[in-house]
Parts: C-alpha cells; sequence; structure tokens
C-alpha cells in the first residue's frame, strides 16, 4: 500500500509573550491511501496546528511532509490543489447561497467549465442539500452548514479530505448523520480521510488513530490493538472501605488499582466475566457495587497519558465561543 | 498527476481567482441594498444640507462676471464647488469600507477558504482590490444622480470621461484600506484607525474649501493628501475648475495606488 501522506519531524514553536510554545513536537507518522486516520487527542494539544502545516496554512518550524507526493514547502499549490478541508470553524459565506459557496470554490479550484455545474450538482445531491441550494447559508442550520463545508471540501476531487473536529457543536442527532456521510464518502469515493477529534467514540470509526498530547504522538495503531494495550476488561467497584479494598486487590491479584472519584475504584482483568464471580466470594470487604466494561480509547488515552481527554478544556468552552461568534453576526 | 493537469498555469489560475474575488465582493455589494441606500443617503445630506447652509452664510463676493456674482471663476455656487467633493468624499468612505470586508472574512472564517486555495496571495490581494475599487466606483456613480438636481449639467461624454477616472481613484483608495485592513485583526480597531485616517484626509482635500489661500501648515497637510488630487481630478472633469494639471493629478494618484497596493500585497503574502 501507498503512503499518502508522509511527515518527517515536523516542529512548529510559536513565540508567545512569555516565551516559547511547542504546539508540535518532532511528529513523524504517515497515512496510506484510501485510510480513514485519526488524531485523537484533548484540545491544545497540537491536532490543528499539524493540520494547518500539512494543508500549507503554516509554515513549519522544522521537519518536512508531502501529500499525495507534493512537498508542502516546495510546491504548495498542488499539495492545496491535492487536499479538501473542512475547517474546525465556521469557514462559509453566510451571506451567499449554497450553491454560490460551492460556484466560488469551483472557481478558486479551476475546476473546468463544462464539469462545475456538474459537479456542484452531484455534491448537492449527496449532501442532501439540493432543495435548500438558492437560499442563503445563514438561514441553514448547523448540521447543513458542516454538509455543505464537506461538499465543498470534496468539490475538487482532492485525494485527501481533512475533517477538523468536523461534528465540534453539533448536537448528538446531527452528529450521528454527519458520520454516516462520513463512512458513506469512505466507501463510495477513492478518498484518504484525515480527521481529528476529541472524542474517542469517533475515533473508534478509524482505520487508524494516532494518539497526541501535548504536542507528540504518543501512540499509532488501530483501535483494536490500542485497546489491546489494555490488559483486558476495566473493573469498577466501590466498596464500604476503599483503602482495604485497594490493598486487598492489589496484594491477592497483583494488579495496579487506581481511584476515580465519583465512580469508586477500577482495574484491569482479561477475562472479566469469569474473574468476578470468584471475586466477589474471595473478597473479605464489602462490595457495594461491582461493574465491567471493556476497554475504550479514552482509557487507553488515560493509561498513556494519566489524564482524561475531556480534563483539559471543557467542551462548553468552544461550544460558548461558536455560540458567540454567531450572535455576532 | 491529474492534480497538476487540472490546475492550468500558475498565471492562469490567479487570473482567475481575481476574478472570483471580484466578482463576490461586487455581487454582495448589489444584494445589499440597504448598505448602497445607506452610502447614499449620508452624501446627499452632506451635499445638500452644507452646501445649502454655508453655500447662504458665505457671501458670493469672490468673483464678479457679467453682473453676476459667482463662488470662484466659473463655478456659480458653493454647492456646485462642493459636490465633486463629496463624490470624492462617497468614494473614499466606500472603499475604505469595502476593505473591512477582509477582517470580516477573517472572523467568520471565510479568509481561510481563500487562503488555502491553489492560488497566490497576491492574486487575493489584488482581486480584494480590484472588487472594492469597483464597489467604490458605482457608489460614486450614484452620487451623479444628484447633478440635475444642483444644476449641473453632464454630457454623456462628460460621464464616460469621469468613469475611468472613478475608478482609478477608488483603485488607489481601496488599496489604501486593504493595506491597512490585512494587518488589521478587530473591526473596531480598524474602524478607530480609519476614522482617524479618512476624516482628516477628507478635511484635507480641498473638497469642502478652495486650496489656493491656505496658511502655510495647511498647505503643506492638502499638498501631502492624496485625496486632494482626486478630488481635483473629479472637480476638473465635472465643473471645469481645477488647481493643478490633470495630468499631475493622474501621476500622483497612480504612484500612491501602485504604492499601497504593493503593501496590500506585501501584507497579505506574510504567513503568521
Amino acid at each position: 500500500m501507498t503512503n499518502v501522506i508522509e511527515v518527517e519531524h515536523l516542529l512548529k514553536i510559536y513565540k508567545t509573550k512569555t516565551g516559547f510554545h511547542t504546539a508540535v513536537r518532532d511528529v513523524s507518522f504517515s497515512v496510506r491511501k484510501g485510510e480513514l486516520f485519526g488524531f485523537l487527542g484533548p484540545n491544545g494539544a497540537g491536532k490543528t496546528t499539524t493540520i494547518s502545516i500539512l494543508c500549507t496554512l503554516l509554515r513549519p518550524t522544522k521537519g518536512s511532509a508531502t501529500l499525495n507526493g507534493f512537498d508542502i514547502l516546495k510546491n504548495p499549490h498542488a499539495v492545496r490543489q491535492s487536499i479538501g478541508l473542512v475547517f474546525q470553524e465556521p469557514s462559509l459565506d453566510e451571506r451567499l447561497t449554497a450553491r454560490e459557496n460551492l460556484e466560488f470554490h469551483a472557481l478558486l479550484y479551476n475546476i473546468p467549465r463544462i464539469l462545475r455545474a456538474e459537479r456542484i450538482q452531484q455534491m448537492l445531491t449527496m449532501m442532501e442539500l439540493e432543495m435548500r441550494q438558492d437560499e442563503l447559508v445563514r438561514h441553514f442550520s448547523g448540521g447543513m452548514k458542516r454538509r455543505l463545508e464537506i461538499a465543498r471540501g470534496l468539490l475538487h476531487h482532492p485525494k485527501i479530505l481533512f475533517l477538523d473536529e468536523p461534528t465540534l457543536g453539533l448536537d448528538p442527532q446531527t452528529r450521528s448523520y454527519i458520520w454516516n456521510y462520513i463512512q458513506e464518502l469512505k466507501r463510495k469515493e477513492e478518498i484518504t480521510l484525515f480527521l481529528t477529534t476529541h472524542h474517542m467514540d469517533e475515533a473508534e470509526h478509524c482505520d487508524r488513530i494516532a494518539v497526541i498530547d501535548h504536542g507528540e504522538i504518543i501512540a499509532l495503531d488501530t483501535p483494536d490493538s490500542l485497546k489491546k494495550t489494555i490488559g483486558g476488561d476495566m473493573i469498577y467497584l466501590t466498596a464500604l472501605n476503599p483503602k482495604r479494598a485497594k490493598e486487598e486487590i492489589t496484594r491477592r491479584y497483583s494488579v495496579q488499582v487506581k481511584e476515580d472519584p465519583p465512580k469508586g475504584l477500577y482495574f484491569e482483568m482479561a477475562h472479566g466475566e469469569e474473574f468476578i464471580p470468584g471475586f466477589i466470594q474471595e473478597a473479605s470487604f464489602k462490595i457495594t457495587s461491582i461493574s465491567i466494561r471493556r476497554p475504550t480509547l479514552e482509557d487507553v488515552f488515560l493509561k498513556l497519558t494519566g489524564h482524561n481527554l475531556r480534563d483539559e478544556l471543557p467542551e462548553s468552552l468552544s461550544l460558548m465561543k461558536t455560540h458567540a461568534r454567531t450572535k455576532n453576526r | 498527476m491529474t492534480v497538476l493537469a487540472e490546475m492550468g498555469t500558475p498565471l492562469q489560475r490567479n487570473l482567475i481567482g481575481i476574478y472570483t474575488i471580484w466578482l463576490r465582493e461586487v455581487r454582495k455589494f448589489w444584494r445589499d441594498k440597504s448598505r448602497i441606500i445607506g452610502a447614499t443617503v449620508q452624501p446627499a445630506l452632506f451635499l445638500l444640507l452644507l452646501g445649502t447652509g454655508i453655500g447662504r452664510g458665505i457671501p458670493q463676493t469672490f468673483q464678479v462676471n457679467n453682473g453676476m456674482q459667482e463662488f470662484l471663476p466659473g463655478v456659480k455656487d458653493y454647492m456646485t464647488f462642493i459636490y465633486p467633493g463629496i463624490i470624492a468624499m462617497t468614494i473614499l468612505f466606500t472603499s475604505v469600507f469595502s476593505a473591512i470586508s477582509i477582517i470580516w472574512d477573517r472572523e467568520i472564517g471565510f479568509l481561510k477558504e481563500v487562503m488555502v486555495a491553489p492560488i497566490s496571495r497576491w492574486a487575493v490581494a489584488i482581486g480584494k482590490t480590484f472588487g472594492g475599487s469597483t464597489v467604490a466606483m458605482l457608489q460614486g456613480c450614484l452620487m451623479l444622480l444628484f447633478a440635475p438636481i444642483i444644476g449641473v449639467k453632464l454630457t454623456p461624454l462628460t460621464i464616460l470621461a469621469l468613469l475611468p477616472l472613478l475608478l482609478y481613484i477608488s483603485f488607489s483608495l481601496t488599496a489604501m484600506g486593504i493595506a491597512a485592513a490585512a494587518r488589521m485583526r478587530s473591526m473596531q480597531g480598524f474602524t478607530v484607525i480609519m476614522n482617524f485616517l479618512t476624516l482628516p484626509m477628507f478635511f484635507l482635500s480641498g473638497a469642502m474649501f478652495p486650496v489656493g489661500n491656505l496658511p502655510s501648515w495647511m498647505d503643506i497637510l492638502v499638498k501631502i493628501n492624496p485625496l486632494t488630487y482626486g478630488v481635483d481630478m473629479i472637480r476638473a472633469v465635472v465643473i471645469g475648475y481645477n488647481d493643478y494639471p490633470l495630468i499631475y493629478d493622474i501621476y500622483i494618484m497612480g504612484f500612491f495606488g501602485l504604492l499601497m497596493l504593493a503593501l496590500a500585497v506585501l501584507a497579505f503574502s506574510e504567513r503568521e
């Protein structure tokens, strides 16, 4: 399989008022053709910075990358023609109609005149926006806008489509709609999809995931393989005397028991279902509740970094930002 | 590779890019009727109210010709005198206002769509400048509708000569706005800076008073103000009165415009 993206030792340092901030720290990876590749990490981990460098909006401090065989520094225009982008924040002209937004894009990407109308029609149909194509975008809902942005990103038939937090600020129902479109896209088109997310359930859909934190890739594998790094199932329990319970479990099963204050204690154990009955019988302490869960990417992230995906910045904050921007219009 | 085949030559791509950005500006101007009306009413008020009020306050004793009193040689009254100045003002304000669209585009995220397209940054700057200047020229043309009301005769030939000049002035002033806006991040900041710049430019352009008899400190300010030559240019064609030779006006306005365009292109070419 060929690689459509190759990134080597990418480094980005920002100058700030107080000194320097390393947003991307020596990142190297490659993305295979036709793959759905995900960047998983909390807000501020360096996902957007990396994407901005790859799509030639930002210049790396050091390192190199090629997309579709073109170097981001030597041939930025060919890189741009090869990629489509759906930005984290809205980037439509709301005072133009849906169709006009697409026409604008078609012109900017020099799509031959004879193909323009046909492709615009095709994308509007695919994203189910045909009926509303002549309405001003400002009257669209968040989900429709996002669909229009995806349609626009695909219009010039890019080899790679970047989706930066494609479901940010959308309600759960719309989010699953968008995911249906993304998966349909993957089935139908010969395209590589590169997305960033801080939702572990979205990362599950990816073929491979790069887990990124503080500007570094700390793991890169398929979701299943990543989950296998956890030694089995997650067992959660609460006990009358957590201290004693923790000590006894650690001693008897030689596992690391961790505390998750609201939920109680948890530890990893292979074949959890078979383990629990014996465990309850053997325990000398009083168990008040017990549950078992298959490991998730959230657990993987926690194990790798020692903190939760959502710890960094509450999502409500970025939602508020989006909201404020809409109001200011 | 197929990608390259679809791209065309860089020049062709950039020209289409300029056209696209220009088209968007013009289309949005045309759609926003309230903006057109607002940008017409404001200078109309200046013209009619200030023209009448101040005109009545000034005795028309500057020149007597065949027993008729005139404001200046060949200029019937004050309102006629400021009419070309008000056209220039309309163009100045519209040009600068249209440059706000860059900050606006950045705010709504649309600038990214343009910046990541496979066209050069200079093409973006030039497209924006062409778009803004077309809009400013159209807005300036709307002011020509007032000619019959205040008694200025415009022949088709005059109008034909005027249009390229209005576009020329619009281009220089829009380039100035774009050069400033490209470096600014906030609307408020831009508005403050632009008021700070446009109002003195307007006051010191000879739009509202003759510049022949000014104290030397003010004379210098008037002479280094590029708008002075824009006003003079319009005045020469519309009412046949001018302080400087037309060719002189054209040179200075053109030089200023090219300088500003260079600054605008430079501002766009810098990556953050």
